[in-house]
């Protein structure tokens, strides 16, 4: 098996953090086609070419393996062999490797974003072959203007007719069937007038190619699609990035449970087959994925995702545990009190489908632009065709000046202005080392004025450090050796603070209080202060006591690290004119210690899920928008009610899925998200400012007859490629970071 | 203009063979992974020559 350093794990470019969640067994999810055996596994943490070669280096080298290929896009690596390799093995090796790894249920995947995308993506080809060969035929029929005889014209524009057919069918389709559907529940949407130009332009020039007339305007028709289609598809790829909550929270369902039969033997199971009074297993270091009641044995149990308390609480028989929580010391064995479908977990996922609901309102900057527009530009060619109807001049004539009007308007620069702006600062931010879920989040964190950040593993790194430092070397070295012993956070700052070294003889572990053993042939005790005999701790953080024979207890403190770059991340957000707020579930006195350090006034402590659902209900109430910074599963509620929200490298997958962005490297990326995102609005107002420019000149042309299918050309992609130079302009450095 | 007869579809039939990879291109799945395929180009996944094969012409290095 592949060993690596500690330092080395995780993804080497530091985009993500190293993920230490154990692996669970996946074999329940393996599939057997002919005589291989495949799995589908999601890979967390994954994000650069040499993890690519990483893992797909160390999993293709165990025995067996016939192919073993990752997606880093999506982070799907797909695994075939033959033989007995054990899915776990294959698990074990990339979780090994320091990243995160979740076995996928491949019925329940994201084939319909996919469908959806890969769709797109070929009407988008075939609206641009059309494009350019209609073009290719339109531009000699421009060139030969007067000289052309009229039979040439005319075969030409039927051969581009017959190419122009096909394709309207075929890459109209998703502006058809959206425009009809809106339609039919008597509403209006971008894509009504989009079909409605495409349609009255294509049927206006077949009239025309039958009467042998001057102007045909296919190759607009098509040129429209095109431009529109990569629009389409910019903002479906977007949003297939932005994994949903729901396939999240499905993957997480998804792990696998240890039921214990009747006979006593251990099977795994998929957690979704659990049924409320199984007997479960949960060994040391695995996270409850059902809600369980304790029937054997004592542990510590650690809910910081499930609470924010950041020390572990001792569980005991009789005592429930929550889904989301990981067992750190002994094994436990219970009954499920709940299927996996009733768990908290659950529970957490319809808080996160309301706070959906609720942010689902928001209406995007792009969408309010059409409803102003849609009236506009119909009312405009309609008054178009009357006016010149009614000043005398043809039916033909007139319906062909309104029609040029329609497609001259049509929204092919509003298609493109939020998309590519999308894009572009969405590229610039992963650079940046946040990522981006969704499209419109990029407006919605513009809008912020107000952040309520997480304590534990937000603000703080979310694990103790000794920071007793008059503790004499031999002491520490001594504690050590029964500290070694111990899955406690307390214990493995300490062993991390004493490093390397050996093992006391006879430790015992005994949950809720600490450890003892025989240290140098002295009995020795390490743990809570009634367990070494001594006087409680007035320190605000954690403590552990330590007693060597007959000697007094020794105090040893500890403290959870506050983020390096936090201060100077919370001093820039207030510059950008944020306030800032702490919303913790933990102890008001830990609570307070971080807030005194980063001089935020205004914290709350011990909130439950729902405490902070509730602040932000409140914080909203005041006319607030809400910028939420959370990475447990106890903030994962409020992480979707906020107006936006953005969620650690670190943090549970349904977090990071409640989340509009992920980021990584410490807290340095959310001022740049902010900055990004405030700019980002900026262009895109300026982009649809351009779009409205546009109209205002090419629609006096259009009424006045003089869109000709050149004019069309020229001033459709000409607005199209202003838009999408002026979003790159993102990509200029603005400002040096601070 | 009888020579249009025969241009116009060989531009046609240029740009169908074109249209035709494209769509075989992304029902392959070429499109599918493009991050990963930004990387993979840059995986050195070449082992080193074995002995034996040292002094003669391998395939891709002919001239050397």
């Amino acid at each position: 098996m592949t060993t690596v350093a500690l330092d080395t794990a995780g993804c080497p470019s530091g985009l993500a953090p190293p993920s230490a969640t154990n692996a669970a067994d996946p074999s329940p999810f393996v599939r057997r086609v002919g005589n291989q055996d495949r799995l589908s596994l999601t890979v967390r943490g994954a994000k650069c070419g040499a993890c690519l070669a990483r893992i797909e280096g160390a999993v293709a080298v165990l025995p067996g393996v016939d192919t073993a290929r990752l997606n880093l896009s999506t982070g799907r690596l797909d695994i075939a062999w033959t033989g007995d390799l054990s899915a776990q093995r294959i698990a074990r090796t990339v979780s090994d490797l320091g990243y995160g790894v979740a076995p996928l249920d491949t019925r329940a995947g994201d084939a319909g974003h996919k469908k959806e995308e890969q769709s797109l993506l070929l009407a988008m080809g075939v609206a641009g072959f059309a494009t350019a060969n209609i073009m290719l035929l339109s531009v000699s029929v421009w060139g030969g203007n007067g000289e052309m005889g009229e039979a040439t014209r005319q075969g030409l524009h039927a051969v581009s007719g017959l190419i122009a057919l096909p394709t309207l069918l075929f890459s109209g389709r998703p502006f058809f069937r959206s425009a009809w559907n809106v339609l039919k529940r008597r509403h209006t949407n971008m894509d009504v007038p989009i079909s409605l130009a495409l349609i009255l332009a294509f049927s206006v020039s077949v009239a025309e190619t039958i009467r042998g007339g001057e102007h045909a305007y296919f190759d607009a028709a098509c040129m429209l699609l095109f431009f529109l289609l990569i629009g389409r598809f910019l903002d479906a790829r977007v949003r297939r990035r932005a994994y949903s909550a729901a396939r999240d929270l499905a993957a997480l369902a998804s792990r696998t449970v240890t039921r214990v039969s009747h006979t006593g033997t251990h099977e795994p199971v998929r957690a979704e087959d659990m049924r409320p009074g199984d007997r479960i297993l949960l060994a040391p270091g695995e996270r409850a994925v059902v809600d369980m009641m304790i029937e054997q044995g004592e542990s510590e149990i650690d809910e910081s995702l499930v609470t924010g308390e950041s020390l572990p609480r001792f569980s005991a028989a009789g005592m429930q545990v929550m889904a989301g929580s990981i067992n750190l010391s002994q094994p436990l064995t219970g009954r499920a009190t709940a299927a996996s479908a009733d768990s908290l977990l659950s529970d957490i996922g319809r808080m996160l489908e309301a706070g959906e609901q609720k942010r689902g309102a928001y209406r995007r900057i792009a969408d309010r632009a059409v409803s102003l527009y849609v009236p506009i530009v119909h009312s405009t060619a309609l008054l178009t065709f009357l006016g010149w109807w009614l000043s005398g001049l043809g039916l033909r004539e007139s319906i062909l000046i309104a029609v040029s009007t329609l497609i001259i308007t049509c929204p092919c620069a509003l298609a493109l202005a939020a998309p590519v702006v999308q894009v572009v600062a969405a590229g610039r931010l992963f650079r940046g080392g946040a990522y981006l879920k969704s499209g419109d989040a990029l407006e919605r964190i513009a809008a912020c004025d107000h952040v309520v950040f997480d304590k534990t593993g937000t603000l703080t790194l979310g694990t103790p450090r000794l920071i007793s430092n008059h503790v004499p070397a031999g002491t520490l070295q001594d504690a050590a050796q029964l500290a070694r012993a111990s899955r406690h956070p307390l214990s493995r700052a300490l062993t991390a603070a004493a490093g390397p070294g050996p093992l006391a003889a006879n430790v015992k572990e005994r949950p809720g209080l600490g450890l003892e053993g025989t240290v140098n042939g002295m009995a020795c005790r390490l743990g809570s202060a009634e367990w070494t005999g001594a006087r409680d701790s007035f320190h605000n953080g954690a403590s552990l006591f330590f007693v060597r024979g007959t000697e007094l207890p020794l105090e040893l403190r500890f403290e959870d690290d506050i983020h390096a770059s936090a201060s100077a991340t919370i001093a820039s957000l207030r510059k950008l004119g944020l306030g800032v707020e702490i919303v913790s579930g933990d102890r008001s006195g830990a609570v307070a210690e971080v807030a005194r350090t980063l001089g935020i006034d205004q914290w709350t402590a011990a909130a439950s899920p729902q405490d902070k659902v509730l602040r932000l209900e409140q914080l909203q109430a005041e006319g607030k928008h809400v910028l939420m910074v959370g990475d447990g599963l106890n903030d994962a509620g409020a992480l979707a009610l906020a107006h936006a929200s953005a969620a650690p490298g670190g943090a549970l997958d349904v977090s990071q899925s409640a989340s509009d962005a992920v980021y990584s490297g410490g807290l340095a990326p959310l001022p740049l998200l902010v900055r990004t995102a405030r700019k980002a609005r900026h262009v895109m107002l300026q982009n649809f400012g351009f779009a409205a420019v546009y109209n205002l000149v090419a629609v006096p042309i259009a009424i006045l007859g003089h869109a000709t299918p050149l004019v069309a050309a020229i001033a459709m992609s000409g607005s199209s490629l202003i838009v999408c130079l002026n979003a790159l302009r993102l990509n200029l450095p603005s400002e040096k970071p601070a | 203009m009888s020579g249009l007869v025969i241009l116009i579809p060989i531009a046609l039939l240029m740009g169908l063979a074109g249209l035709a990879a494209f769509v075989w291109a992304v029902r392959a799945g070429q499109f599918d992974d493009p991050d990963g395929a930004a990387a993979r180009i840059l995986l050195d996944t070449d082992a080193p020559l074995p002995n034996s094969a040292l002094g003669r012409p391998g395939p891709g290095n002919a001239e050397a």
